[in-house]
């Protein structure tokens, strides 16, 4: 029986067996951020460690950092002590940091490709739970606590135990204006967001397969709402290409053996697998929540379903969501107003993400409905660099849109962009919890970014299809 | 290290009824702006006990019958959402300080992280679990008692079978949960692994 790229890269990277049963995994990248990052290296600190692997670990600031301005002092003072804590950090240990005063700061999932440190066959750990996102790449990528990144900074291993790899495969070709956002909320919407408690999942499948990285790591990234520790795509010809020629990737004679190593890790065609479910690409429409919690979703098309689509025991949240949401079972999805409309986040800021609406704003003359605000949040400077040399910022800015600077902004709202009252927010970021978006009673509602732009300029929900002739 | 070890807990309940209760709800993003976890106790819960509040509930965290508790009780995936530490930091850190929780499930990576703090989550099934939080509810002052070596929780006279898993049975019976220096102990294995994996050694 062959064998999973999990269970190759697992077993690859095991130092030991542990008296508690878990295994002891050695971790090939580890990623760092300013919030949970602090305590564990005081916590390194107390106990005379150092950083065992200074230089596999790698750090941006992304959640705290404003997006109108990123001039230093922050007036958030405590966002400001976070961010000083980190720059001690990172120079006392010897880390290399991507600092917004190069022009180098992004989001921790953002980064990690851009730069070419995420690679295939990888253990790549952050305190951070999209960390599931690298597993675009084929690496076994996952989110830890504080605890354990003071562990990987001490050891560059983690206690863990061994998943199970569930093959989730898409087949057939995706209908016009259907992105892989919408294919990543329906996946959850079937399995549910505790499906995959205790799995890796392996998507595979065509429509998978001839997806770029930039939405394949849509995809990956979103693997932890549905409950799944991480997710990953086996590399192949469209992952090497985006690596090649990437700062951190492999080079000249060091590039063909990387190549070998990365194909020798695919899951192998016999490989066996704890069970494997699949979706035709044919079925997925655009997907849009209503509720509060990433799996309560339904199509545009479709309607907030009634009480009695739901198991007994799921029934009591999703009374909770109804009300909080102010939704009534049966009502159209299309026509919700919204407030605010947000474009980014580690889920859909990425060039592509943004290009995706460049394409439909641009010559016509749409225009941000007059009550609705809409953020454009680059994922990286990287991003927003390219965006300006492309002039999309004046697309952007001549429909009504701000256009700032990079970070997580409004995707949880840890900066100064909040939803105030109770906002309903169109959001192409991964969590729709209540408070998520910064207001104990804020709404959000997730899709893709450009629903989130037809939502934008409609001032509400409405088909991004229809909106903008899409065939 | 005597005072790691983990074999019973003991104290009140504490009911806190909901499937799905994530991260972002056990403390608000707002106040993860910070680079200690001291302080974070009091804003356990903070925005939904605002909510009830308003709509003239109560939230079992400002509960006066539920003061002074010790053991948490939760239904489904409790802890679900973000990797953040912040939150089980913030349940141990509030009131007296939660020493143990009893669900019906966990989200993965939060019970992961309350074993590194030394809070064992163990699992009563829906129908014990509903019978034991009605309980609390009816005598909030009745002590459990959460027996890691038998397995067992005990409630006045009754006694439920509680789940949890050996490995970590272990590891809190021997105090073994902090685990830095357990994994520091191999060292030499860490750097022979690494010293396998060709993208450690520059692809040479
Ligand atoms: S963009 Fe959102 S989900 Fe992604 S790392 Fe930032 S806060 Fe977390």
């Amino acid at each position: 029986m062959g064998r999973t790229l999990y269970d190759k890269v697992f077993e690859a990277h095991t130092v030991a067996r542990l008296p508690s049963g878990q295994y002891q995994l050695l971790m090939g990248l580890h990623l760092i951020h300013e919030v949970t990052s602090p305590q564990a290296f005081s916590m390194l600190e107390e106990l005379g460690l150092s950083v065992l692997f200074p230089e596999r670990t790698f750090a941006t600031v992304d959640h705290i950092i404003p997006t109108a301005s990123q001039l230093r002092p922050f007036r958030d003072t405590l966002a400001e002590q976070m961010l000083v804590a980190l720059e001690g950090n990172v120079s006392r240990h010897k880390i290399r940091y991507f600092a917004p005063e190069r022009g180098e700061q992004g989001i921790v999932h953002v980064i990690g490709p851009e730069n070419g440190l995420t690679q295939p066959g990888m253990t790549i750990c952050c305190g951070d739970s999209h960390t599931a996102t690298h597993g675009a790449f084929g690496a076994i990528a996952f989110g830890i606590g504080t605890s354990q990144v003071r562990d990987v900074l001490a050891t560059q291993t983690l206690s863990m135990g061994r998943l199970k790899v569930r093959r989730i495969e898409i087949n057939g070709q995706l209908r016009a204006g259907i992105t892989a956002k919408d294919v990543t909320l329906y996946v959850i919407n079937r399995l549910g967001v505790n499906g995959g408690v205790g799995y890796a999942y392996e998507y595979a499948g065509d429509t998978i397969e001839r997806m770029s990285m930039d939405e394949r790591m849509t995809i990956c990234n979103m693997a932890i709402e549905g409950g799944a520790r991480c997710g990953y795509i086996n590399p192949d010809q469209t992952t090497y290409d985006y690596l090649k020629g990437r700062t951190y990737a492999p080079a000249n004679d060091k590039w063909d053996r990387a190549v070998e190593y990365w194909n020798s890790v695919r899951s192998d065609p016999d490989a066996a697998y704890a069970d494997t479910v699949k979706f035709r690409a044919e079925d997925i429409e655009p997907m849009v929540t209503w509720g509060i919690t990433p799996g309560q979703s339904a199509p545009v098309t479709g309607q907030v379903p009634a009480i009695a689509d739901f198991q007994v025991d799921e029934q009591e949240s999703v009374k909770e969501a109804y009300q909080y949401m102010a939704v009534k079972p049966g009502a159209p999805i299309a026509g919700q107003k919204i407030n605010v409309a947000f474009i980014g986040s580690c889920t859909n800021g990425r060039l592509s993400d943004f290009e995706s609406v460049v394409s439909v704003l641009k010559d016509k003359s749409y225009k941000v409905a007059p009550h609705v605000q809409a953020l454009v949040v680059p994922g990286s400077m990287k991003v927003k660099d390219e965006m300006l040399s492309r002039g999309w910022d004046k697309v952007f800015t001549a429909a009504g849109f701000e256009f700032r600077e990079a970070g997580c902004s409004m995707c949880l709202a840890m900066n100064p962009d909040k939803l105030t009252g109770n906002q309903v927010s169109a959001s192409s970021s991964n969590r729709n919890f209540k408070g998520r978006q910064g207001s104990p009673t804020g709404r959000t509602l997730l899709m893709s970014p450009i629903m989130v732009a037809a939502a934008a300029i409609a001032g509400e929900v409405t088909d991004a299809r229809q909106l903008f002739g899409i065939v | 290290m005597q005072d790691a070890k983990r074999i019973t807990l003991s104290g009140q309940g504490i009911v806190l009824r909901g499937n799905d209760i994530d991260t972002d709800r056990i403390i608000p993003a707002r106040y993860l702006r910070t680079v200690v976890f001291d302080g974070l106790g009091e804003h356990t819960f903070e925005d939904d006990r605002a909510q009830l509040k308003q709509s003239g509930q109560v939230h079992s965290f400002d509960d006066p019958k539920f003061k002074g508790a010790e053991i948490l009780l939760v239904n489904r995936n409790f802890g679900c959402g973000s990797s953040r530490e912040h939150a089980p930091q913030a349940i141990k850190r509030w009131g007296n300080g939660i020493k143990a929780i009893v669900g019906e499930s966990f989200a993965e990576i939060f019970f992961g992280n309350c074993v590194s703090l030394g809070i064992p989550c163990v699992v009563l099934d829906a129908a014990s679990m509903e019978r034991l939080m009605a309980t609390i509810e009816s005598e909030p002052k009745s002590k459990i008692k959460v027996d890691i070596q038998t397995k067992n929780l005990e409630v006045g006279g009754s006694s439920f079978p509680i789940v949890i898993g050996d490995g970590v049975r272990q590891q809190f019976l021997e105090g073994r949960w902090d685990t830095t220096a357990e994994l520091l102990a191999n060292k030499e294995a860490i750097l022979a692994t690494a010293k396998k994996l060709p993208y450690f050694n520059s692809w040479s």
